[in-house]
């Protein structure tokens, strides 16, 4: 599969500090592919995030966003307007009084023509589902409704990478489900490459692939039923288990069957019904032998 | 409390005066300022307050949210009033006073001069957009840019203040309601007093803006933005007929002003 973010072997450390944030991080993210990052606070995450749209380059290192290297200066700009980025606190990213004149932002400052512009933001403000929104001041919004109004304002750049910051640490359940489903949507409906950093862990069940960053070392990379299902990883690195894998795991300790883990709801709500069917019928075939009660 | 202030803030609407390309405002708003200045008597206070009760009624700005905005000036028209009160000389209103009649009608001269002064400025942002209005003193402002006045910077400095006034205001009264769950006094005490009692909300204030100062940038920075050169703007400023009839009565208002002048009324 072709990687679109490549890092290689990248060390960085702020001015005056002398600890390393970034130590020696190799890492490959494929076209299209829905990448979760996590780990604790203070680990490099955003550090991570801020080398993928060239904000930061590394001291050591190369970092390629399809295929150009983040330290050359003369394309920042091609850079940049292939990554888009999210952050944490919604009202330190919008920079207008108007959700469709914050939205044009980004293709204004890319010189893009007006009438373009337009069908952008329209068509991006669709997506996330605000274009009903598109006359509103955005400080009178919501909190979820705030960060679809900055994916649009990434979204209207056309970039094929969309890196979200803990897109959903300052929101309340609703809103950060709105957040990672429309960050899901763009992933399997536009195939764009999403990287989620994210604080839950229910919030990486869908994805790909799950990166663990800690003191700015990649210590676990995988599919996410393999990162959840291995307890001793998790505790180790400070992370609680999804809900769903929890469960599971607390019913098998107390004596029932599953095969392998299953991390979303409805595939746990099956297992379960599945494996309360199967007990139900070995109980009624074995209660046949002996008489009713 | 402080989410009263209306300073900066605009109220959209539909009206003619809300439609009005904003560089037409901007240019009217100086031809309304150098006006007032030419008032000397009562016919010309008097017609300029007709003019600006006219454009308030076309913006269908309601009165009580233009009070609010003269409210914070309150004491600077105040203080202004008694000193012209009583530092005019001429007829006493009675034997012995200081006051004089000359003195009374300068007073209310000069508060209506200060009033009609931030009337006629709050009708330009309460009708227009920050980005409109930005936009419209950046194209307005663009010949110095031959200069080497930095334009762009400085009209985009004002649109990041207009759009965080809201912000800030709201994180205000978020700490000083904190401060004072703690116990802290706003109210009584002597100035100095309650000027100390401002310093817990000013050290938060200010580190939280420098914050949100480091965060913006690396998001536009993030957002492709890389000074004015090379910017386009999705709403394209037009100037239509309305826009020129509406400079036309501009202008003459200000030739009848001068000629009032003129004729020393
Ligand atoms: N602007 C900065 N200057 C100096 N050190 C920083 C700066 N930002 C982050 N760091 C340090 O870099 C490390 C990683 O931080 P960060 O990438 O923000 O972690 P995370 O996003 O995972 O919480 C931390 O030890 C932090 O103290
Ligand atoms: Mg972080």
């Amino acid at each position: 599969m072709e990687p679109i973010i490549v890092f290689e072997n990248v060390h960085f450390n702020y001015p005056g500090d002398e600890k390393e944030s970034l130590h020696g991080i190799d890492l490959s993210v494929t076209r299209g592919s829905f990448v979760a990052v996590l780990g604790q606070n203070g680990s490099g995450k955003s550090t991570l995030a801020k080398h993928m749209n060239a904000i930061l380059v590394p001291n050591e290192g190369r970092v390629l966003v399809d295929g150009i290297d983040t330290a050359d200066e003369s394309s920042v700009l091609d850079v940049r307007r292939r990554v888009g980025m999210v952050f944490q606190n919604p009202d330190n990213q919008i920079v207008a009084n108007v959700v469709e004149d914050d939205v044009a932002f980004a293709p204004e400052n890319l010189g893009v023509e007006p009438k373009e512009i337009r069908r952008r933001v329209n068509a991006a403000l669709r997506l996330v589902g605000m274009y009903e929104h598109r006359m509103h001041a955005p400080h009178l919004l919501s909190g979820g409704q705030k960060q679809r109004v900055a994916i649009a304002g990434v979204i209207a750049m056309e970039p094929e990478i969309i890196v979200l910051d803990e897109p959903t640490a300052m929101l309340d359940p609703q809103g950060r489900r709105e957040v990672v489903d429309t960050a899901f949507s763009l992933c399997r409906g536009k195939g764009m490459t999403v990287v989620l950093i994210t604080h839950h862990m229910e919030e990486c069940i869908d994805a790909d692939r799950v990166l663990i960053l800690s003191e700015g070392r990649l210590t676990a990379d995988g599919r996410p039923e393999e990162i959840f299902a291995d307890k001793a990883l998790l505790e180790r690195e400070g992370l609680e288990q999804p809900e769903t894998a929890r469960l599971l795991r607390e019913l098998r300790e107390a004596g029932m069957k599953f095969p392998g883990e299953a991390l979303k709801i409805d595939d746990c709500a099956n297992r379960i019904a599945q494996a309360l069917q199967a007990e139900e019928r070995s109980r009624s075939s074995w209660q046949k032998s002996s008489p009713k009660s | 409390m402080l989410r009263d202030v209306t300073l900066g803030q605009y109220f959209p609407g539909n009206t003619v005066v809300h439609r009005l390309d904003p560089r037409t405002k901007i240019l009217l708003v100086v031809i309304y300022i150098v006006a007032l200045f030419q008032a000397q008597s009562w016919i010309g206070y008097g017609l300029v307050t007709l003019v600006t009760l006219v454009c308030m009624a076309l913006s269908k700005i309601k009165p009580s949210s233009m009070f609010k905005g003269v409210k914070p000036m309150l004491f600077i028209i105040v203080l202004t009033a008694l000193l012209n009160i009583f530092y005019t000389e001429g007829t006493p209103v009675r034997p012995g006073w200081i006051i004089t009649w000359e003195g009374i009608a300068r007073a209310v001269q000069m508060m209506l001069r200060i009033i009609l002064l931030i009337s006629g400025t709050f009708l330009l942002t309460y009708t227009t957009s920050p980005i409109a209005l930005t936009d419209g003193l950046e194209i307005l402002l663009s010949p110095l840019k031959k200069l080497k006045v930095p334009v762009h910077e400085m009209t985009m400095m004002m649109s990041m203040a207009l759009r965080f006034i809201p912000t800030l205001i709201a994180e205000t009264d978020k700490i000083m309601s904190a401060q004072k769950a703690r116990g802290a006094d706003f109210e009584t005490g002597s100035l100095i007093q309650r000027a100390k009692a401002l310093l817990p909300i000013l050290v938060p204030l200010f580190v939280s803006a420098f914050k949100r100062a480091d965060e913006l940038a690396v998001a536009m920075e993030s957002r492709c933005y890389h000074g004015g050169e090379g910017r386009t703007r999705m709403k394209q400023l037009v100037m239509r007929p309305r826009d020129y009839i509406a400079l036309v009565l501009g202008l003459l208002f200000l030739a009848a002003m001068i000629v009032l002048k003129r004729v020393g009324l």
